[in-house]
């Protein structure tokens, strides 16, 4: 009940903000400055005037601690819930669980990363506004590594795929992919890591993962999963604004920034993209009870979405992505390619494949009405014949891998969906392979950082993916056992196909007994 | 022609006068639901009023309640004490 209270006399948000951050910060006097912030110089972005720079969320640190907490109290207690109630029990269907396996590899030690990155460039930022601001986001994303590890192990204790996911993200060849991606982007300098992640991952791209993931969750019944992505994404907002507020700034403190920023923007949003053909493959292909497709997704969230941005950045000389382009074009192939891959490839994964059905193949159809009859199901249904005829089609050969992004040389030509895209480029002495010109461009950019990319497939080739202690020598050796025993993969259990796995027979088993009484 | 902007909100207890707070406030705005969510589009701008929100709810309403169900946003942020802008315009 409220009690009548006289009210103190509060300051204004503005006020306390400007206390609360810019008012903790001092002027040294016995170090140059120069000498304490080393970093933030020699990308070539020049900022004559901190003081521009004002967070438009005026969130003080009391105020964080206090909404962040009611925000962990509401997740745990439906976390708790969720598995106290054997939830995993009430999902539209066992192949839900993939998409959970795909998130706490693919995705979870990637909230880390971020936690790490923004830890790292909030000390490097001479500004106390921008410092504040990328502390805040380090202990969010510390937050959402946590809360998605704690809740999917819930899912742990039933299913495979999930009980090595720090090593997966390490060395499982799929894997590299988003490994290598914030990678690439915690070693460029602070002002690239915020362009890259602030950016173009949080601003430009973020709801194109959000919605598939958080409302694919929703809509299959998984409530833990539902919970922690409604928990983390109540922080994006404030991410995107700090991303947008991030590239206002540096656009408006010099023109030399502006042909730096595009470049950033050209490479970040090509490899955002590029990640999240993950995500368009479980949009379209995981979620048995789907949302909207990747290209829908797509038009709402890119085009529309997007283009509000650019249009507003255009005062600046900030242009859309070249990429976009391909983008577009690949937007009706992304999906199926990938899915393709991963059906074929699925040995070395760490969740399981299947062939879509007939109802799926309809609505994909349905959905990608100028591509999917004409070059995919053709594919699926002689798969499905070798699938009845006991002989499924299984690619065992380790792929060529784009030397930017890691992913298998897959695509296509932009506009030829029929001849394969690859692109080379030679550097002191040795070629490199590339999926596309815009991650040629990337590593012709900065060819000593990429020549370093560590490619999984080349990692067997070199020795690199053997257990220690293991001869390559003995008797009877098998590589391919050897590299699976390395990425901790079991299999049979861990990869292969969805149909008959112990996933499929024990959620049947378990559903069965949680409905009857004996 | 402006932009749209756009805010995402959980859709939960909390947030059903919040919702229509904005609605009231914003006439061009047009509610789209979504599985557990809604998101609220409006050409150019949308404002969050403390007071409608206030009127709404029958209490003390801080604006910075809303971190604790906001999904998404596009536009950009102004935040006082007593009004929360998303705009594109200028
Ligand atoms: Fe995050
Ligand atoms: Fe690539």
């Amino acid at each position: 009940m409220d009690m009548p209270v006289t009210k103190k006399k509060k300051l204004g948000l503005k006020e306390r903000y400007a206390l609360m951050t810019r008012g903790l910060g001092w002027e040294p006097s016995y170090q140059p400055i120069d000498d304490i912030f080393p970093m933030d110089r020699f990308e070539g972005i020049k900022i004559h005037d901190w003081d521009a720079w004002e967070d438009p969320f005026r969130l003080t640190m009391d105020a964080y601690w206090k909404y962040q907490a009611e925000k962990e109290r509401k997740l745990y207690a439906i976390v708790d819930a969720f598995a106290q109630s054997n939830g995993h029990l009430t999902l539209s269907d066992a192949r839900y669980i993939n998409t959970v396996k795909l998130f706490v590899n693919g995705f979870a030690p990637l909230e880390y990363m971020s936690h790490r990155g923004f830890a790292h460039i909030g000390r490097q930022f001479r500004d106390v506004g921008p410092r504040v601001a990328c502390m805040m986001q380090s202990l969010d994303e510390m937050r959402h590594s946590q809360t998605q590890i704690h809740a999917i192990s819930n899912y742990n204790r039933y299913y495979s795929g999930m009980a090595e996911f720090r090593h997966h993200h390490d060395y499982l060849p799929y894997l590299q992919v988003p490994k290598s991606f914030f990678e690439d982007a915690a070693t460029g300098g602070p002002f690239e890591f915020i362009v890259a992640i602030g950016f173009a991952f949080e601003y430009v791209l973020t709801n194109l993962v959000f919605v598939p993931f958080i409302s694919g969750a929703a809509y299959n019944g998984d409530m833990g999963a539902m919970t922690f992505g409604f928990s983390a994404q109540s922080d994006e907002a404030r991410h995107m604004t700090l991303g947008l507020e991030v590239i206002k700034f540096v656009l408006e403190q010099d023109p030399v920034n502006v042909p730096i920023v595009q470049k950033w923007l050209n490479k970040w949003t090509w490899r955002g993209v590029r990640l999240l053909t993950l995500v368009a493959m479980m949009q379209d292909y995981m979620l048995p009870k789907r949302v909207m497709s990747w290209a829908e997704a797509w038009e709402i969230y890119f085009e529309e979405n997007c283009g509000a941005l650019f249009r507003d950045l255009a005062r600046y000389g900030i242009v859309m992505p070249p990429c976009v382009e391909q983008i577009r074009l690949e937007r009706d192939h992304l999906s199926h390619i990938a899915w393709c891959h991963f059906y074929q490839a699925r040995g070395t994964s760490d969740f399981h494949v299947w062939l879509p059905s007939k109802e799926d193949m309809d609505w994909l159809s349905a959905k990608y009405p100028d591509t999917f009859d004409r070059y995919y199901r053709p594919r699926y249904e002689y798969w499905a014949k070798c699938e009845a005829e006991g002989k499924p089609f299984e690619a065992t050969a380790v792929p060529m891998q784009c030397q930017v992004c890691q992913i298998p040389m897959m695509f296509t030509e932009p506009g030829d969906p029929l001849t394969l895209c690859q692109r080379h480029a030679d550097y002191k002495g040795e070629q490199y392979h590339f999926c596309s010109d815009h991650c040629r461009d990337i590593f012709e950019d900065e060819p000593e950082k990429f020549i370093q990319s560590k490619i999984a497939g080349h990692e067997v080739f070199k020795g690199n993916a053997f257990r220690p202690g293991t001869d390559p020598t003995a008797e009877g050796f098998n590589p391919a056992a050897e590299a699976l025993a390395f990425f901790r993969i079991e299999h049979g259990r861990d990869n292969g196909l969805h149909n008959g796995s112990t996933d499929e027979r024990n959620f049947a088993l378990w559903r069965g007994l949680a409905k009857a009484n004996d | 022609m402006s932009s749209t902007v756009f805010l995402a909100l959980q859709a939960n207890d909390d947030t059903r006068h919040v919702i229509d707070a904005i609605m009231a406030d914003n006439p061009a705005a047009s509610l789209d639901p979504q599985p557990a969510m809604v998101r609220i589009t409006a050409p150019g701008t949308l404002v969050v009023r403390r007071e409608t929100i206030e009127e709404l709810v029958g209490r003390d309403f801080d604006l910075q309640e809303l971190h604790v169900n906001m999904i998404s946003l596009s536009g950009r942020v102004d935040e006082t004490d007593d009004i929360f802008t998303l705009s594109w315009d200028r």
